[in-house]
């Protein structure tokens, strides 16, 4: 359960974020918007990487002001470019990396890393060099490492931007099937059909809130309004 | 650039030797070799060196392990037999074989994950003048990881370049590169917070 309340950011005197209030407790949610209408800044705020200049953000009653490292542990998040989020040389070590505070026994830690390449299509590359797998394999690493930590709450911005049709597909049925709540940032505005709630941003405001054919029928509708 | 991409998977017997052994025994041929400084002895660790490779099923990579070094011993060769004597180009090369082949072959038996979980525990003592032992070991798995990561904003860089019909002057790439890798820096450093990891 996400609440953000009056949420406002600036970046200098820029104001991207604007007096944004949001229950979030659908179990998949969409957010879609123009490029730089504040998506990835409302997102990046709801596991603390960015701190709102007023008004606040509470994962399950936590705010991120106070509660980092427990705010990190509830809610993953996922990038658009995987090079950069893959952080350990080999596809085995960057999803065990995630468990070392974890207090699991060895055995266990490498049973759950087993399970999580495999549940991801990666148990054959296991002792791969990491940034030799291809794009959709390394978003697939990227998800993998951070669902092995069993988050509740999974932020995706713009996972598939960087990769082609069929791995777009894979990536989108993967996050439909996740028991955790998703927040999904997307420009494939199809991914999001199925979803239970679709926000569109514009300008840094939430300016539509509602099902997904709707929102994006709104949207289209904006950005054809525009020059 | 496959440099982190040295380990051969395998199960046999240099596989089951720890990583802290490998690494001692590495060392171990390195004093003998220097304290004996004999280019008979270091002829035969070389021969040894290769024999393992060999008995152990690794052959095929005994001239992906040699062929970076190969100019540089030529050149180590040539200038100690212009200069110094041939006794001494035998012996400097035949030592510095062995010792890059040893090391070639402890690179591809081991899991860069047990090498790290051995520098973590060697750091271990230095807790107590608050040193974080797995700081240490994400910190060199960092920089393992970053090494492919120049090279794919060199290479990306370069292939903009030339794709634009421009062509040598390579300086000229130094700034994109410099760019590009701090752009990727400061989404490593991103993606490191939000997996809580800082
Ligand atoms: N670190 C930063 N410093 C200054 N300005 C920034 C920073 N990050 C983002 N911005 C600006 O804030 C605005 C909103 O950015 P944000 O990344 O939240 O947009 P977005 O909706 O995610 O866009 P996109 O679809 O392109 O990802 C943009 O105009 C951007 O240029
Ligand atoms: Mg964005």
């Amino acid at each position: 359960m996400i609440r953000i309340e009056h949420v406002t950011h600036a970046y200098g005197d820029r104001v991207v974020v604007d007096d944004v209030s949001l229950d979030l407790r659908e179990h998949r949610i969409g957010l879609i918007g123009a490029n730089g209408s504040g998506k990835s800044t409302l997102a990046r705020m709801v596991n603390g990487l960015i701190v709102p200049d007023t008004g606040r953000v509470l994962v399950d009653g936590l705010d991120t002001r106070d509660h980092v490292k427990e705010i990190r542990r509830r809610v993953g998040f996922v990038f658009p470019d995987a090079d950069t989020q893959i952080i350990m040389p080999t596809v085995a070590e960057d999803v065990r990396i995630g468990l070392r505070d974890s207090g699991l026994s060895r055995d266990e830690i490498e049973a759950r890393v087993d399970e999580a390449l495999a549940r991801h299509g990666l148990l054959e590359h296991r002792d791969h060099p990491a940034h030799l797998l291809s794009s959709g394999q390394k978003q697939m690493l990227a998800l993998a490492s951070v669902l092995v930590t069993e988050p509740q709450i999974l932020v995706c911005d713009e996972p598939t931007t960087l990769l082609d049709l069929r791995n777009v597909r894979i990536i989108t049925e993967t996050l439909r099937t996740l028991p955790q709540q998703v927040i999904l940032l997307t420009h494939h505005l199809d991914t999001l059909s199925g979803f239970d709630r679709v926000l569109v941003m514009d300008a840094g405001k939430i300016v539509f809130d509602g099902a997904p054919e709707d929102a994006v029928a709104y949207y289209v509708a904006l950005m054809e309004q525009r020059p | 650039m496959n440099t982190v991409g040295l380990y051969v998977p395998g199960t046999s017997l240099p596989y089951r030797i720890p990583a802290g052994v490998k690494l001692l025994a590495l060392l171990g041929t390195v004093t003998v070799l220097v304290v004996l400084a004999d280019p008979w002895v270091s002829l035969g660790a070389v021969l040894a060196v290769v024999l393992l490779y060999i008995l152990w099923g690794l052959a095929a990579h005994l001239w992906h392990a040699f062929r970076p070094v190969l100019l540089f011993l030529v050149a180590i060769a040539v200038f100690h037999a212009v200069f110094t004597d041939v006794h001494t180009a035998v012996r400097v090369c035949s030592q510095l074989t062995a010792v890059i082949l040893l090391a070639g072959l402890v690179t591809r038996t081991t899991p860069v994950s047990a090498m790290l979980d051995l520098f973590t525990r060697l750091a271990r003592p230095l807790q107590h003048v608050g040193v974080r032992p797995e700081r240490v070991g994400l910190v060199l798995a960092l920089t393992i990881r970053c090494i492919p990561m120049v090279a794919e904003a060199w290479r990306a860089s370069r292939e903009a370049y030339v794709a634009r019909g421009l062509r040598g002057g390579a300086h000229r790439m130094v700034v994109p590169v410099i760019v590009n890798l701090i752009r990727s820096a400061e989404a490593l450093g991103l993606a490191l917070s939000a997996r809580g990891l800082d």
